[in-house]
């Protein structure tokens, strides 16, 4: 019976677990910013989560659970010490004063794709994964405190000062390079 | 309420996380006020253009091929081996048994499905105006008709003295291969005599022997790589004796 269970639990967890695996490397990659790195990052990933896919509670939400396996392999990774810096002031569940709308910020639209991605890629690490958590894949907050392992107060904070951060930069982009855009 | 306090719920509402009510609120809110609507336009903005540029990048095929295969459900090394001795040879035997019978039963299916087109073939020549193409009783006339037209010759054997009759034969075909077919006649009755070569999938490794199909009586052989076949309503022994005189001349 054991058998037949492992297997079982086996299949279960390839069946949940592959049709991630784009995703999961797109946010791989993004973290670690090193496609060898990346590769090393979802090997590990899906792995630990095959060993430990028996203590998974069936119902509680799979996603979360394997993007909070990865982030926290990219932690423990020499990038991940390296770049996952704390954040200052990130307790505070008070969310930052509104922003002006600022002429720069209309011109968004005009920012190309290849800006926004440098743009991203600029931002620090923990930014740049919140970001991607909410708008690339969709997740709610509180899915994404189920994978940052943070309270929704600080999911929101952190949400807020990683647009304001990303706004900034492309501000500064555009009024460096006003014709290039 | 006041401007200041709608924009500090902008996120909140770009991100479709205030709940129904609210975002109702803030959307008519939005719609008197010029400012607030800009704000929440940049912000869907920015979440759009994040959201296409952050689909960046794509793993590499090998990457999934060897991810697949180190997740692929298998059992543990571990307890595998007591799996293994248990459940090999199990598998082995059913896949065995699936595969005779699967091998059996296509066989039968093809026998079933020559026997019927041989059926077929004797039933709509008899009741054909022209059963014949060539109409002789001389055996001498008879195989040399078929020269040129199937591609193997075969013998024909005397019937003085016997109570059959050779009616003539036709060229035909089985399986999209030509073949002679012979029509004898015994006491009223008219017997199928069919020859092919014995190399197509479809006869060859039919096994030979007298056999009852379509309420017919059948016999067939090989003989120098042909296969011959005899069918007719008579009783098997009468198939029998044609069959007996056909081995002889060949």
């Amino acid at each position: 019976m054991r058998v037949t269970e492992q297997r079982a639990s086996a299949e279960g967890f390839e069946e949940l677990a592959m049709p991630l695996f784009d995703q999961l490397y797109n946010l791989a990659r993004w973290l670690t910013q090193d496609t060898a790195e990346a590769e090393d990052l979802v090997q590990e990933t899906y792995a630990k989560g095959l060993r430990g896919f028996s203590s998974f509670q069936l119902g509680t939400n799979f996603r979360a659970w394997m993007y909070r396996i990865l982030r926290n392999s990219f932690l423990s990774s020499r990038t991940g010490l390296r770049t996952m810096v704390v954040l200052d002031g990130e307790n505070d569940d008070a969310l930052l004063p509104a922003q002006h709308v600022t002429p720069e910020s209309l011109l968004l639209e005009q920012a190309d794709r290849d800006t926004v991605q440098q743009l991203l890629a600029d931002l620090p690490v923990p930014f740049r994964e919140i970001l991607l958590l909410c708008e690339v894949e969709e997740m709610s907050y509180q899915e994404i405190a189920e994978t940052l392992s943070i309270p929704i107060g600080t999911v929101m904070s952190r949400l807020s000062r990683a647009r304001k951060a990303l706004r900034e930069l492309l501000s500064e982009k555009l009024k460096g390079a006003p014709h290039g855009l | 309420m006041a401007c200041e306090q709608w924009r500090g719920q902008l996120d909140l509402y770009a991100d479709g996380e205030l709940k129904s009510e609210q975002a109702q609120a803030f959307s008519e809110h939005l719609r008197g006020c010029s400012e607030c609507a800009a704000e929440a336009l940049e912000r869907v903005q920015l979440k759009r253009s994040v959201q296409v540029g952050g689909k960046r990048y794509s793993p590499s095929a090998e990457l999934r091929q060897r991810i697949s295969k180190s997740i692929a459900a298998k059992p543990r090394r571990e307890s595998g081996w007591l799996w293994k001795i248990l459940v090999f040879p199990a598998m082995s035997l059913v896949i065995l048994s699936l595969a005779v019978n699967f091998y059996i039963g296509r066989e039968s299916a093809r026998r079933a499905r020559v026997y019927s087109e041989l059926a077929d073939l004797h039933v709509a020549t008899l009741a054909s105006s022209t059963p014949v193409d060539v109409l002789s009783t001389d055996r001498h006339t008879v195989k040399p008709w078929f020269q040129g037209k199937i591609p193997f010759t075969f013998n024909l054997p005397e019937l003085q003295g016997t109570q059959f009759t050779l009616l003539g034969g036709r060229v035909t075909y089985l399986a999209q291969t030509p073949g002679a077919h012979l029509i004898y006649q015994l006491r009223k009755h008219e017997i199928s005599v069919f020859i092919f070569q014995d190399r197509r999938e479809e006869t060859a490794s039919l096994p030979s022997g007298p056999l009852h199909a379509q309420s017919f009586n059948v016999e067939n052989w090989t003989q120098n790589g042909l296969r011959y076949f005899v069918l007719g309503d008579v009783g098997p022994e009468d198939i029998q004796a044609l069959s007996k005189l056909l081995r002889d001349a060949g």
